[in-house]
């Protein structure tokens, strides 16, 4: 909206703001204090999904599991959502779920929009050609009064994939692969821009994943262009634009990808169709190996040193051979109908292996009905895991859902970072398809097997 | 708003592991407040007390020449993960008012700026230094941009300029944009699609 100077950062409108129970309820004193309203409330959207439980809410006596503070949070988001005027998709709305899956969903999420939310892994939305980026509480603030932000403009980051991925691998094990090769601050100042044969041939669900976890290299977000498969996703979805304006919506949107001699900052590339799938094996989600290869040694590094002793695992040792006590698939990296069809499918016509505890949670109660109409409910509960209601669950330990100290989960979520399932908690951060050959197994396992 | 941030001058604490990530400095069961105050106390928490709850005696923080000192020396990549301001905000709580590292994650660094909190990046040479000098005497000059070692050494480092005009100045960045109005106001009108 403003250009930037040397002097002072660019000023950039915010068309979609997401929000959440967590990061908002100090922006949201702060607007009180200041005897301010909320510019666009028409432009924000909230939703409860960090710090709800995933037990059906019909009272706060069900919201009490998840403790006092998290009810008096959650109580504030619907007092602030009805003050300031802002659409709450509440507990009683078929719309709720993570919010970085609702937005894609209802199709609120647009190529060419600016999306902010306080969370890193709004991110997820770059899927649609959107700039999509986390904010902080105090910009929450800035977003909520003004429906601005001040920016200084990123680098520029092109990462190629080149050939398709290969049965039993998936978008989650390509972001992995990605990461582990650029590292986990391979991408920071930049935005992502995926793009090559695989990206081309994936469908939104599975570059939601990808995008998803760019923030997890440190970019400060991750795109993909849009094309026939984003319109594909987007038409007929409820706030998607209709009529005469769709069509001026996919003319305007099919000029947003990055033009064919456009320069970027740095360039890296990928063989997709060399990947096995990824497992991590340390605490953060650059150290990840395939699922064939041995733990690294780290050569001396202390940190290295440290991560492996948080896990109990010994280098020289695939992980294939580790025990697993908890299996989750959900969260907004791979909750997404394709994602529990997949974990379904490996599932399907087995048992989780006894000791194992395997949690499924549909990423929106749209997911959740979807699921149920394909059966997918009846695989995961005959197979003996749980079927819940949306959240983020137990990506992070704030609602209920954690992992038991020292016991080891492979979790399809983002992050494996210490005590982020719960304290003490050991995370192997994977595919759904992996997740669900691990919990059939008893043990981390290859997919490629079950299929 | 902000009180102004011009000179600190401190010893240093060193917590040399790099990588460290949001969920390290203020663990998510802690995110369910909703005031600004009190996050110290849940400060790198499962890093700084054992399982029964007492203070884990190697963790560096808890030792007591820690005291005091206002300067983290951090390991590579300090802040990366989650985009909780909660970050910032426990870090400040319990008294630390700069990170010193290689590299600083972009939205922690973000969040840390509109709260007072100096991320700097230095080269490794002198990061080296300080990760084996803990500490060490170091004088941070804000509109100067540079640390200053106990040697002498002056140190430039990065920040944008208009950030460090606001921590001079102690101002809000609300404050500017609000006064972008008019701007925003013809660019809702102007163009040529609605959000």
């Amino acid at each position: 909206m403003v250009e930037e100077t040397a002097d002072t950062p660019a000023v950039l409108y915010i068309d979609l703001h997401l929000i959440h129970e967590v990061t908002t309820p100090q922006a949201f004193t702060l607007l009180r204090d200041m005897r301010l309203p909320v510019r666009r409330p028409d432009l924000t959207l909230a939703t409860m999904d960090h710090s709800t439980p995933t037990t059906p809410v019909s009272s706060f006596k069900d919201l009490a599991v998840v403790g006092e503070s998290a009810v008096r949070q959650i109580t504030q988001m619907q007092q602030n959502c009805a003050d300031f005027g802002i659409e709450l998709l509440d507990f009683d709305s078929d719309s709720r779920g993570i919010v970085h899956v609702i937005g894609p969903e209802l199709g609120a999420t647009q190529p060419g929009k600016t999306i902010v939310c306080g969370d890193s892994h709004t991110s997820t939305h770059g899927a649609f050609g959107a700039l999509a980026f986390g904010i902080g509480t105090t910009e929450v603030g800035h977003v909520l009064a003004t429906q601005c932000l001040l920016q200084r403009r990123a680098q520029t980051l092109a990462i190629d994939i080149t050939g398709r991925l290969t049965d039993g691998v998936g978008a989650k094990d390509l972001i992995l692969a990605i990461i582990g090769k650029i590292g986990v601050d391979g991408g920071t100042g930049h935005v992502i821009e995926y793009r090559g044969e695989a990206i081309s041939a994936m469908s939104m669900d599975a570059r939601m994943t990808i995008c998803n976890m760019s923030i997890e290299a440190g970019a400060r977000a991750g795109m993909i262009a849009p094309d026939a498969t984003t319109f594909e996703y987007l038409h007929g979805r409820p706030r998607a634009p209709r009529g005469d304006d769709w069509d001026a919506a996919v003319l305007r949107w099919s000029g947003l990808g990055s033009d064919d001699d456009a320069r970027f900052d740095r360039a890296v590339s990928i063989a997709a169709d060399r990947l096995q799938p990824m497992v991590t094996f340390g605490t953060n989600p650059g150290m990840v190996i395939g699922i064939g290869d041995p733990v690294p040694d780290g050569a001396g590094d202390a940190s290295f040193r440290k991560a492996l002793d948080y896990m109990q695992l010994t280098p020289g040792k695939p992980l294939t051979e580790t025990r697993v006590d908890v299996v989750f698939v959900g969260s907004c990296t791979n909750s997404r109908l394709s994602d529990l069809q997949q974990a379904a499918e490996v599932l399907k016509g087995h048992r989780v292996a006894a000791g194992v505890r395997m949690l499924v949670v549909p990423g929106s109660q749209q997911i959740k009905k979807d699921a149920e109409a394909m059966g997918l409910d009846h695989v995961f509960i005959e197979a003996g895991a749980e079927w819940r209601e949306s959240g983020c669950s137990m990506c992070l330990g704030m609602n209920g859902d954690t992992v038991p100290a020292g016991q080891l989960s492979v979790s399809t979520s983002n992050r494996n970072f210490e005590g982020r399932q719960g304290v003490g908690a050991r995370t192997v951060l994977a595919s759904p398809m992996t997740a669900a050959a691990s919990a059939i197994s008893g043990r981390v396992a290859d997919p490629r097997t079950f299929l | 708003m902000t009180a102004a941030v011009k000179r600190i001058r401190s010893r240093t604490v060193v917590l040399p592991t790099k990588d460290i990530d949001t969920d390290q400095i203020i663990p998510a069961r802690y995110l369910t407040a909703t005031s600004r105050e009190g996050f110290g106390k849940g400060l790198f928490h499962d890093l700084r007390f054992n399982k029964d709850g007492s203070p884990n005696q190697a963790f560096p923080l808890n030792q007591p020449a820690a005291a005091g000192c206002e300067i983290l020396v951090a390991g590579n990549n300090f802040g990366c993960g989650s985009s909780r301001e909660h970050a910032p905000w426990a870090l400040l709580d319990y008294g630390i008012r700069a990170i010193i590292s290689t590299e600083i994650a972009d939205i922690f660094r973000n969040n840390s700026l509109k709260n007072g909190l100096l991320p700097i990046v230095v080269d490794a040479d002198a990061h080296q230094w300080l990760l084996e000098n803990p500490g060490a005497e170091v004088d941070i000059d804000v509109a100067a941009s540079t640390v200053t070692l106990p040697d002498g050494r002056s140190l430039p480092f990065p920040i944008d300029a208009f950030a460090r005009y606001c921590l001079l100045e102690g101002i809000d960045q609300l404050g500017y944009l609000q006064q972008q109005n008019e701007s925003i106001e013809e660019f809702e009108k102007a163009r040529p699609w609605k959000p």
